[in-house]
């Protein structure tokens, strides 16, 4: 395959970042390339979602830096990063509905907020990306009305509105039913295809995920551990890949949570200590 | 001791943290408030949530706040033969002290109760962080149309439960303790003053409505995105709105009508 001389959507240098004194990221390095689906999968409590965050620029780092489509995400003024923001879409893993508007209002709340388009477009563009997700007749439903995976199809058609070049999906398949995770997995990649759209994928699931995505990139401990395609990732000989993929309970990432010796630990009670 | 100052020094960083953040808010809010210029409908579907439908309670509360006043007010006045003064009595209570106090209590456990909480939940649900990545201000559109929703309701509230006082001591006083009717209603209108009653009573109303409003939506906006934090946010709106509009209330009686 022939190397793509392209410079990537969003690239992440030397990232740190800390929650309090916990570090988060400690030197995160990572690219994504235009038209691609890159999936970024770690253990749970490993940050990917605070990763979305910082590449929208909701969170600063405490070094590093995000640069999308060429600009510096933390250098931005508010104006700047607004206008950078209409053209990222995020989907959250809740959907993160307006729960006081219905569907039809959700989708155009964008559209309006962001255009002076006289009503009968509005109607024409909801109904459109409303068709896209398969839930043109939901249009009238209220937010609470929806089950988990038509709120992230909603969210979703609500986040193509304003036609973005980059979608970030987080846990986008979590607590999902087989029908409904198969959906979404056609609808990110067809999408994605369709609309010449970027897409980041942030999941623990892994076949789901790898199934769609051209790059993964496996984080542990605030460090990229592993990335290449789903095949090589599939191949490596890192520990750390092969646990993760095939969902070994040991290895790299322990079973146990960091403890005393057990034999230590049980003769204490002995002693009358707890 | 050295902890219990360690503690001490937590409890004092936080609150001026907060008190930071709250005028950082404020500031976001008013410099909100021009753009809400062009989306009246905003405003007024927050003047409809805060204000329409705290009516009942304010109405209920102001007939029975006038009817015990004209009970109270009877029994004194009439021992020094001044029933006929029961009329302005009522009204300069109400305008001056009871309606814009008693409605800014209400107002806060009815609307700035909600207010927390909805904004909370939207927190808690990332609608807020939603908003954002949709490159719309929550700041602008969620909190400054509830801001200033909150600020147009109160006065109109306070005024509203000053009237139905009137009236509940007048049902009580004109018609059940026999009270000249004539003498009630125009000794409050020769007594009672426009500038020096009416307008001091608007003006609290108004600050009380600032705060209060002021207050519900930082608690939503700064609660920590659980149910349990919206819940202590929540709680908090009532307390320190309850609070501020008595200290304030006395402040503002001081300056209004203390000693010159």
């Amino acid at each position: 395959m022939a190397e793509d001389t392209t410079p990537p959507l969003v690239q992440v240098r030397g990232l740190r970042f800390a929650r309090g004194s916990r570090p988060i990221f400690d030197g995160v390095d990572l690219d994504i390339r235009r038209g691609k689906i890159t999936a970024i999968m770690g253990p749970s409590g490993t940050g990917k979602t605070t990763l979305l965050k910082l590449i929208g620029g909701q969170l600063r780092p405490s070094a590093g830096s995000v640069t999308v489509d060429g600009l510096n995400v933390h250098k931005l003024g508010h104006g700047a990063l607004y206008d950078l923001r209409k053209r990222m879409g995020m989907l959250f893993q809740s959907g993160a509905l307006l729960t006081d508007l219905d569907v039809y209002e959700n989708v155009a709340f964008p559209l309006r907020e962001h255009t002076d388009l006289p009503e009968s477009m509005i109607r024409d563009l909801v109904l459109m990306k409303l068709e896209a997700v398969g839930l043109r007749g939901a249009r009238g439903l209220m937010a609470n009305e929806l089950s988990g995976g038509m709120a992230r199809r909603v969210a979703l058609a609500r986040a193509i509105a304003l036609d973005p070049m980059m979608i970030m999906y987080d846990e986008p398949f979590t607590g999902q039913d087989p029908i409904s995770m198969g959906v979404l997995v056609k609808l990110i990649r067809s999408l994605n295809d369709a609309l010449g759209l970027t897409s980041v994928i942030v999941s623990h699931d892994v076949h789901e995920t790898a199934a769609i995505s051209d790059y993964i990139y496996l984080l542990s401990d605030g460090r990229v551990v592993a990335h290449g395609t789903p095949e090589e990732l599939d191949r490596s000989s890192s520990d750390w890949a092969q646990q993760f993929m095939q969902g070994l309970p040991d290895g790299p990432v322990p079973f146990h949570y960091r403890a005393a010796p057990y034999a230590d630990d049980l003769l204490a009670g002995r002693e009358g200590r707890v | 001791m050295l902890d219990w100052l360690r503690q001490l020094g937590r409890h004092g960083l936080n609150f001026f943290e907060r008190l930071g953040r709250g005028h950082l808010l404020l500031l976001a809010l008013l410099r909100g408030q021009p753009g809400l210029l062009l989306r009246p409908r905003l405003v007024m579907q927050q003047v409809f949530a805060i204000g329409v439908l705290s009516l009942l309670i304010i109405v209920v509360s102001g007939t029975f706040v006038g009817m015990v006043l004209g009970l109270q007010l009877y029994n004194t006045l009439v021992d020094f033969g001044a029933e006929a003064s029961l009329g302005p009595v009522i009204a300069l209570t109400l305008v001056r002290e009871l309606g814009p106090v008693v409605t800014a209590l209400l107002f806060a456990g009815r609307a700035g109760s909600a207010l927390t909480a909805e904004i909370g939940l939207m927190k808690a649900t990332e609608q807020l962080s939603g908003m954002e990545m949709m490159a719309v201000d929550p700041v602008k559109r969620v909190l400054a149309p509830r801001f200033l929703g909150g600020i147009i309701a109160m006065p109109l509230l306070a005024a509203i439960f000053s009237l139905v006082g009137v009236y509940g001591g007048y049902f009580v006083g004109v018609g059940l303790l026999g009270v000249d009717e004539g003498s009630y209603w125009s000794q409050m209108q020769s007594l009672v003053d426009f500038d020096d009653d009416l307008m001091n009573g608007v003006i609290k109303s108004l600050v009380f409505g600032v705060v209060a409003t002021w207050i519900a939506v930082f608690e939503g906006y700064d609660a920590v995105p659980t149910s349990e934090g919206v819940s202590r946010a929540t709680t908090r709106t009532v307390v320190h709105s309850s609070l501020a509009v008595l200290g304030l209330d006395f402040v503002l009686t001081a300056l209004m009508f203390g000693v010159d």
